[in-house]
């Protein structure tokens, strides 16, 4: 806006600058990834070289963490943030979001450049970790143990940097060590352990929708081949959509996953945390959001009943249910749903939302009925280009890949459908809430930049209102950097959970008592609480 | 209320875009505010975290852009020179003039000088507005060390601002400890030894004497105690005074700041003033005339918007309360909490042994009536402590309820075991 602050972000001043042990770490943990590369070129290289890697790796990080907030007083360490090419949108940033980029398209589409072979033994990176994948499942490697691996390694050791970072605040010591563990055990280690006992590919915390494979043919089979144990898994995916999340998102938020359980999260909260500052808080990227994500939403229930369909097409005398029982139960169930919902809180849609969820509902269910009357569904189509629009290149490539340019939780905003299913169970059936601390806001703004969904949180908190948002994972974040301690993440009773009426307390109170009437009467639930006038 | 009319706001600081927000909400009347500082609403408080590389200035602004014309408030970038009361009517810089049916001044504070010689040289300056900070960016280029006088809020925000840039710096505090003249002298203490422990250096009673410059910039200050200190800058930060200077020959009556009745109003009809540049001619029981706070200056704006929209409302401000951050130990108070209690007041003090939580809680010394805490390192919920001292709850009910009134993340460690314990041992023993 004005030359001043542009001047600002160019100054270079010395909180932009790396110390000396910082320098030297950075060229530790480059040094490990230089190894990987090295990889690349078929050099057979030697078992040593994938732990010295991933030692290198760590040791860099690790270094670079106790350097920055070792032997530093605890307390929000974001000096600098907007000044470092890293984490201002420079040249550092482009370069790695380009090589991330790069990365991810390389590992979804040519995974042969990585060495990948399924006919025959591998070479290059993948062969590199070969010999780790089969000490852990017994298989040769593939490029997504390559990924599985760097990404666990990723959230480990950038996980080490989070919990110094915050480490006055125990609700961020606690969450940090929650995706850590998750990561590590149950994203990377029990699926590996499961295929050494000749078990299928399991992740137990990777819920469907955002798994968009659990219901795929080629999973149904195997879990209905693998016995007991299969049907467990299939039994445990289901009751983990339609059970499980719906009782804790109750009593949590839908932190409990997006930010304590999911890799996404996982990912996003620890090596993307150095980012979170970059997503857009504008109200168009708002509307964007909601559009998109429950497009998303949308389209995966559609490719998952059409995949469903399928399955049970082919497969027609093996199960009890028939394939358009299915579809019709499929389609009471989504009526059923959006009834109770419009039944019981339609005093808390806005009128785009109940328009969008209505228009929603009847693009399903024009779908549906054609797939029943025209016995055709495309299933493994509708499941390819939702692996390849979706799978791959919004949550990989832009999700991840764009992290230091448009921020950590790209993905987890804009794209995730099992964050849309729990925003809207958070927004409507929830005890969860970030309240604000009466009058005490001074519209600083630190919780709206680095809130990483871009929620601007402080529009709510210089109300006074609760911040009660489908989209809120839970971060904590905006309560760890409010310099006024405003801010508080809270399960508590529905009754007055969404406060729009709600005034600053400070002034006198039959005044306050004025200015809420007039909130009231004034508000339109649907735009701004001020009305244009013409 | 007729449409036609015109309320032109002076500052666009939260005193003037309150009023003018409150005004649009219940009124169709038309509305102007005016600012030569900055194009639209910032964040006063926050331009600290500019400075630090927190956040960008876009970040400071609590509206996005598009807000003022939706809400149909005229926002205006230039510096009013004059106001002629009898015609209703601004003098505008470069020959425009506006005319006003109503007019809010808000025009906030300006940096409090000492009036010593030497204070025009370059690298000597206040932080109070947004050129403040523009010139602390250009000051501090190549800056090897800085003195700041005054222990105050500013002072420290300076102190950590610099701090953030590797800037040796120097307080120059006149008091036993920080900010002595607003906090009980323990709390104080607790706070000056915050500051140092990051290496900043506390000169306690002590004054600044003498500012030495050469080629036009400061080079070194001399103390009351006779210490020279090198410098290339000098930050002032004793205090802040209304920004009145160009109401002079209005007719409209000032002090040191622009006197007003409780209505808000000034002696010419339909002006009135609010935020730091107002001067209540009776204040409030307790409070003080002119209250430089980003929070009575919000009240001001909610209760003159009612005013002048047909519903005339006093000011009066409920229970006190104000917070602040010193480098990593958040600060909230509610209620009063005396900086030097008279006979009827007493203080019961705690701290916890690493040294970053601290508490005062201040009662009567005969009816052990709960008057006020002030509360380092743990946040509180303001909406308990401001039904308590509505209430007017007794000590001990606010030491056995504290947890009540704890607003610390999940998880935290909570102390008021520990508070509780220590107050019987303290408190009923002597």
């Amino acid at each position: 806006m004005s030359t001043a602050h542009n001047n600002m972000s160019l100054t270079g001043e010395p909180p932009a600058k790396l110390s000396t042990t910082q320098k030297v770490a950075t060229g530790i943990g480059w040094t490990g990834l230089f190894i990987l590369v090295l990889a690349l070129f078929n050099l057979q290289l030697p078992s040593i070289f994938l732990w010295s890697a991933i030692i290198l790796i760590t040791v860099g990080v690790i270094l670079f963490a106790n350097d920055l907030y070792l032997g530093r007083s605890q307390g929000i360490k974001n000096d600098g943030i907007w000044f470092r090419s890293m984490t201002a949108r420079g040249i550092l940033a482009w370069g790695t979001g380009i090589i991330l980029t790069l990365f991810y398209i390389v590992l979804y589409w040519f995974p042969q450049y990585l060495g990948y072979n399924p006919d025959g033994p591998n070479n290059g990176l993948v062969a590199l970790f070969d010999p780790l994948s089969r000490f852990i499942s017994g298989q040769p490697a593939s490029q997504w143990f390559v990924y599985g691996t760097l990404y666990t390694l990723a959230i480990l050791a950038f996980g080490y940097k989070f919990l110094l970072k915050y480490r006055h605040n125990k609700y961020e010591v606690l969450r940090t060590y929650s995706v850590m563990f998750f990561q590590l055990g149950f994203a990377f280690l029990i699926p590996e352990i499961l295929m050494r006992l000749n078990q299928p590919y399991f992740n137990p915390v990777n819920l469907w929708p955002l798994n968009y494979d659990l219901f795929a043919g080629y999973k149904l089979s195997e879990f209905f081949s693998a016995g007991n144990i299969g049907l467990l898994m299939l039994f445990f995916g289901i009751a983990s959509i339609f059970v499980i999340t719906p009782i804790l998102t109750y009593f949590y938020g839908k932190r409990w996953y997006c930010s304590w359980v999911c890799g996404c999260g996982g990912l996003a909260e620890t090596a993307g945390d150095p980012y979170r500052h970059l997503s857009d808080k504008s109200r168009a990227a708002w509307k964007f959001e909601r559009y998109i994500i429950h497009t998303v939403l949308v389209l995966v229930v559609v490719m998952t009943i059409a995949v469903v369909y399928s399955f049970l097409n082919e497969n027609p005398d093996q199960f009890w249910l028939d394939k358009n029982v299915f579809l019709l139960g499929s389609a009471a169930f989504l009526v059923l749903l959006f009834g109770l919902i419009f039944i019981f809180k339609r005093h808390r849609l806005a009128r785009d939302a109940k328009k969008g969820a209505v228009i929603s509902l009847g693009i399903v269910l024009a779908i549906i009925a054609a797939f029943y009357f025209s016995g055709m569904t495309y299933g493994y189509l509708l499941r390819q280009w939702y692996g390849f629009l979706i799978g791959a290149a919004f949550s990989g490539v832009i999700g991840v890949g764009f992290y230091p340019i448009f921020g950590n939780r790209v993905w987890c905003r804009f794209g995730c459908p099992m964050a849309a299913v729990l925003g809207m169970q958070q927004r409507l059936f929830s005890k969860f809430r970030i309240t604000t601390n009466g009058g005490q806001c001074i519209s600083c703004g630190n919780c709206s930049t680095y809130c990483e969904m871009g929620i601007d949180v402080r529009a709510y908190a210089q109300k006074g209102e609760n911040i009660v948002r489908s989209s809120c994972v839970g971060c904590g974040i905006c309560s760890a950097v409010c310099p006024r301690g405003v801010l508080k993440l809270e399960n508590g009773p529905l009754d007055g959970r969404i406060n729009s009426d709600a005034v600053l307390l400070g002034n006198d109170v039959d005044l306050l008592d004025l200015i809420r009437q007039q909130k009231v009467a004034t508000r339109d639930s649907h735009s701004s609480p001020f009305r244009k006038k013409e | 209320m007729s449409s036609s009319q015109h309320v032109v706001i002076i500052g666009n600081g939260v005193a003037g875009i309150t009023a003018a927000r409150h005004i649009r909400r219940i009124s169709d009347k038309k509305i102007t505010v005016i600012s030569a500082e900055s194009d639209y609403f910032f964040s006063r408080t926050a331009l600290m975290y500019v400075y630090m590389g927190h956040m960008k200035w876009e970040h400071l602004k609590p509206y996005e852009d598009w807000f003022w014309e939706e809400n149909s408030i005229e926002l205006k970038k230039v510096y009013v020179e004059k106001i002629e009361t009898s015609s209703k009517m601004l003098f505008l810089k470069g020959e425009e003039t506006l005319n006003y049916d109503q007019l809010i001044l808000a025009t906030g504070s300006v940096p409090q000088f000492l009036g010593l010689e030497g204070e025009d040289l370059k690298g000597v300056q206040g932080l109070v507005s947004k050129q403040d900070l523009e010139l602390l960016e250009e000051n501090t280029r190549n800056c090897r060390g800085a003195v700041i006088v005054g222990g105050g809020l500013i002072g420290v925000e300076l102190a950590e601002m610099l701090h953030t840039r590797k800037i040796p710096v120097s307080m120059l505090i006149r008091e036993k400890a920080f900010w002595q003249n607003a906090l009980p002298l323990k709390d104080a203490e607790f706070v000056s030894r915050h500051i140092q422990s990051h290496g900043i250096v506390l000169k306690h009673e002590t004054e600044l004497k003498k500012i030495n410059g050469s080629n036009g910039r400061v080079n070194s200050v001399e103390t009351s105690s006779g210490e020279k200190i090198e410098c290339d800058v000098l930050g002032i930060s004793v205090g802040v005074k209304p920004n009145i200077r160009f109401l002079e020959g209005s007719g409209i009556e000032t002090d040191r700041g622009i006197l007003v009745d409780p209505y808000l109003k000034t002696n010419i009809p339909d002006v009135y003033a609010i935020g730091d540049c107002a001067q209540h001619r009776e204040p409030v029981t307790g409070r003080k005339a002119i209250e430089a706070v980003w929070y009575t200056a919000r009240m001001m704006g909610e209760t003159v918007a009612q005013t002048i929209c047909g519903n005339p409302f006093k000011y009066k401000p409920g229970h006190w309360f104000n917070s602040a951050k010193f480098f990593d130990i958040e600060y909230q108070t509610y209620g009063l909490v005396s900086a030097n209690p008279g006979k009827s007041e007493d203080h019961f003090h705690w701290e916890n042994k690493k040294g970053d939580k601290a508490l005062t809680i201040a009662f009567d010394r005969e009816s052990f009536k709960f008057l006020g805490i002030n509360s380092f390192g743990i946040r509180m919920c303001h909406e308990v402590f401001d039904k308590w001292l509505t209430e007017e709850r007794d000590l001990e009910f606010v030491l056995k309820h504290l947890g009540k009134a704890n607003f610390d993340p999940e998880f935290s460690d909570r102390h008021e075991k520990e508070i509780f314990s220590s107050f019987k041992k303290n408190v009923f023993q002597t």
